[in-house]
């Protein structure tokens, strides 16, 4: 049986004018060009790159992406200034249209922002998004928010010089190595504490791939252990709904930002022990954030709080605890509250 | 180092010194050669590590054990903590009280105590409002606590959840809050503003019900009180400390937190208020013209917004706990590092500029009694030794004084002001025949409980809390006041302060000794 198939459009007289005019144009653009490439080919080194020389092995050029970004030229002031506008200006309205955030717990930094002798400080949040990092740079407060770098994946972020320029500039993002431990990584990082600005670091490496927490690396507890900087645990709350790992474009969402007292080592504590502490506060500030200051100290006392990382069981079992943890549960009545009026009898 | 309290004797080229009048200030020349201005100690350092402090004063308190061997499972545990009224002006957040409620509550969730009540010790305070209390306990504590019931406000006209502990040797009776008296601990997280604050009169104040606070709120016991700052004189320490042994011996175990706070009042722009007047700088100058100009204009109810809204930059300077009376040595001597000033000799005229706040009109109005009991009750008695002023000497005051009252906070304030203060101002006569009335009035009673509103019976007290100035001073003379309104209070008012003093001179003579108290921030007098 023959088939109906759409007729040939037949192009106009005057489009085909216009492409034999568009053809001709090109042509003498060539032939304009063609002399000055020839004379210049002709010429050879130094115009021309040095050939090399049978059986000489040229070094391989050091590379310039990856964790080996420079990222020095995004803490100028020329870039800080750039960067200040654009985190007041559209990084913020971003968040605020995207996220809607909540931020809780600032009060607990009075202490930190009062005390000269502190100079950087470590901010160590969960991770589920992308937008982890812009909200952290409009939500943590103002005494460290200009002094603010971002540890980001170096193996992501910085692997396109483009990509890394934008991610220095507008978030002051520092490349860190998230498979192997980098010596140059962590080496600027000390630098940069010592030097008064301060970091976000995400103990957990990477975005969450399931909704759950994964264990912490010990980066943040070693770099305060190395440097005396105090860890301010932070817990973020809703950005895996709104941009989560594997999803091709954001839903606007509500999003919580809890930050906790800050944790200096102790003496003769080891980066273990320190970042496991450092991994219940956020575990706690996470329990908070869904029930409320008591509970979650009781339950942290008691042992019954949900792990960040969820619990062990694997498949739809996992995920369905992950939505019997998100239900608000008897933070219900975090509404504010109608008047209780006293029984006056009758 | 800060510097401490001065003491400066006026001469030619001394400038005008500040003087407040309610929600405005204004600069008044004093005469040269017999007069004095006495300047608060600059504030002290406030301790670096808040929380630090607070955990260490936790674990190691004074003579008691530390709070966690205090803390068992299955236990009752009490938190009552100061109410609004301090300090003043409020503090920006966090509030001490959160941070050290906070702490608490870490140390009795890790030693699993589930059974924890904490309330706001108000006495015959008004109640205080959702955002108020958000203020002082911080938003965590309120949306754990409040929605359960667990946080709540001390109600002392319920008598479903009072309980009488037994009475003193003098005969008082001891009846606190019912849950506080039967818990296995009473935790009390305080703020020491002033001497007077803390010990047993927390408990024994801010717990107890109206028939419990009759026995030292009364004239004999303010009459008797020289000054309420200085223990050993002070007739109100003594009732309280006599029922703090009833408590001791019948009442829960107590374990007493106390803080003291800096007398840095003022945060920027205000801060040229709190500076001495020759170390203004220009831009002081040009703050307070433009703060003058502006509040000239300003409607009444918007400056007091202003001024209410401002929240003190002051913060904790020591924090002790432990029993009771111990912590409350400590906490006095600390008080006293920062707020006394030594002054030698009385004077015949003392003046004193009354600011916008007191502890009873905090968002609220100064009405006429509050203006009374800030100026005769608490400035007057901010003194160790001797009154400041002479027997028979003159109180001259400068604020507007206007015939003004919060309907809301201040009810039985109103009544007192038309049918009271209408019969008679003597303290005794009004105790005798209206305070009864008033004190046993269903209505206030209603407002008490269910509203915002102060007791019926506490513009009597304030009325008491002057009397021992009101007997001491041959005249008291309001600067700026609305003529009816200080006729009505049995005062004077005076256009300026030189009319003040020409009218002054028929009691205290032609050239009287002036001293003016530069306050706030607040100091004590230690009068040699």
């Amino acid at each position: 049986m023959a088939r109906d198939y759409p007729k040939q459009t037949v192009r106009s007289a005057a489009s085909r004018r216009v492409l034999e005019r568009a053809a001709g144009l090109a042509e003498g653009l060539e032939s304009l060009a063609r002399k000055p490439v020839r004379s210049w080919r002709s010429k050879g080194f130094p115009y021309r790159a040095p050939s090399v020389p049978r059986g000489v092995e040229v070094p391989p050029k050091p590379s310039t992406l990856g964790a080996d970004f420079d990222t020095d030229f995004a803490r100028g002031p020329g870039s800080r200034f750039v960067r200040r506008l654009l985190v007041a200006g559209p990084v913020t309205a971003m968040v605020q249209f995207l996220a809607r955030p909540k931020v809780e717990g600032a009060d607990r930094l009075t202490d930190l922002a009062n005390n000269e002798s502190i100079g950087g400080v470590i901010f160590a949040p969960n991770h589920h998004s992308h937008l982890d990092t812009p909200l952290m740079v409009t939500a943590v407060p103002k005494p460290w928010r200009d002094r603010l770098v971002v540890a980001a994946a170096a193996d992501y972020f910085f692997d396109k010089r483009v990509k890394g320029t934008l991610a220095a500039l507008t978030l002051n993002a520092i490349p860190i190595d998230r498979e192997t431990t980098s010596r140059k990584s962590s080496d600027e990082l000390r630098r940069l504490l010592t030097r008064d600005w301060s970091l976000v670091i995400y103990p957990e490496g990477g975005r969450s791939p399931d909704g759950w927490g994964q264990e912490f690396k010990a980066g943040a507890a070693y770099l305060s252990a190395k440097t005396g900087a105090p860890v301010v645990p932070v817990f973020i709350d809703g950005t895996g709904a709104i941009f989560g790992k594997g999803m091709k474009r954001p839903k606007r969402g509500h999003t919580r930002v809890v930050f906790g007292a800050p944790l200096f080592p102790d003496e003769n504590e080891n980066t273990r022990r320190f970042n496991d502490r450092i991994e219940r506060a956020v575990t706690l500030l996470g329990d908070e954030s869904s029930t409320d200051f008591w509970t979650a100290r009781r339950r942290a006392a008691s042992g019954n709080a949900t792990p960040l990382t969820g619990p062990d069981y694997t498949g739809w079992r996992r995920q369905w605890a992950l939505y019997e943890h998100r239900k608000v549960g008897v933070a219900g009545q975090r509404r504010r509250q109608k008047r209780r009026w006293p029984d006056l009898g009758n | 180092m800060p510097r401490p309290g001065f003491v400066l004797e006026v001469d030619r080229s001394t400038p005008p010194i500040l003087f407040w009048r309610g929600e405005n200030f204004s600069l008044e020349k004093l005469p040269a050669d017999r007069s004095r201005v006495i300047y608060a100690p600059e504030p002290h350092k406030v301790i670096d590590d808040i929380d630090g402090a607070i955990n260490h004063a936790l674990l190691n308190p004074v003579d008691m054990d530390p709070l966690p061997t205090l803390l068992v499972p299955g236990m009752k545990l009490t938190i009552a903590f100061d109410d609004i009224s301090l300090p003043l002006p409020k503090m920006t957040r966090p509030d001490i009280r959160q941070r050290i409620i906070e702490a608490v509550l870490d140390m009795a969730a890790e030693a699993g105590v589930d059974d924890v009540h904490i309330i706001a010790a108000l006495a015959l305070h008004r109640r205080m409002t959702e955002d108020e209390l958000r203020h002082q306990l911080g938003d965590r504590i309120y949306d754990a606590f409040a929605p359960r019931g667990m946080l709540y406000q001390h109600d002392a006209e319920d008598p479903d959840n009072l309980a009488l502990l037994g009475e003193t040797a003098h005969g008082e009776e001891v009846e606190i809050n019912k849950r506080a008296a039967e818990s296995d601990l009473l935790v009390y997280v305080n703020i020491n503003l002033v001497a007077m604050d803390g010990g047993w009169k927390s408990t024994a104040t801010g717990l107890a019900s109206y028939r419990s606070l009759r026995h030292h709120h009364n004239t004999h016991t303010m009459q008797n009180s020289r000054s309420f700052m200085d223990a050993h004189k002070s007739e109100l320490h003594k009732s309280n400390w006599r029922m703090g042994e009833v408590m001791r011996k019948h009442g829960p175990k107590i374990f007493q937190i106390e803080t003291t706070v800096n007398n840095d009042t003022f945060p920027k722009p205000f801060d040229f208020l709190a500076k001495r007047e020759w170390e203004w700088n220009g831009r002081d100058r040009a703050k307070f013209v433009a703060a003058k100009a502006g509040l000239n204009r300003t409607p009444p109810r918007m400056a007091r917004n202003i001024f209410h809204g401002i929240e003190a930059p002051h913060n904790m300077t020591s924090i002790q706990c432990g029993e009771v009376e111990a912590v409350h040595r400590l906490t006095t001597e600390n008080v006293w590092k920062q707020q006394l000033v030594e002054v030698q000799g009385q004077t015949d005229i003392l003046t004193m500029g009354i600011p916008f706040i007191c502890p009873y009109n905090v968002n609220s109005i100064m009405n006429p009694i509050l203006v009374m009991c800030t100026g005769l009750g608490y400035f007057f008695n901010l003194y160790r030794g001797k009154p400041l002023v002479r027997e028979g000497g003159v109180v001259i005051m400068t604020h507007p004084t206007t015939n003004e009252f919060h309907p809301v906070h201040h009810p039985s304030y109103i009544d007192f002001f038309e049918q009271v203060l209408t019969e008679t101002t003597v303290p005794h006569e009004l105790e005798a025949r209206f305070e009864k009335q008033f004190a046993q009035d269903d209505w206030y009673r209603h407002l008490y409980r269910t509203s915002y509103a102060y007791h019926g019976v506490h513009p009597f007290y304030m009325w008491y809390w002057g009397s021992h100035g009101l007997q001491h001073c041959g005249k008291v003379i309001i600067v700026g006041g609305d003529a009816p309104t200080v006729h009505r209070l049995g005062f004077t008012p005076a256009s300026t302060l030189n009319d003040a003093l020409e009218i002054a001179s028929d009691v205290v003579g032609r050239s009287p000794t002036i001293t003016h108290l530069h306050t706030p921030p607040l100091m004590v007098a230690d009068v040699k």
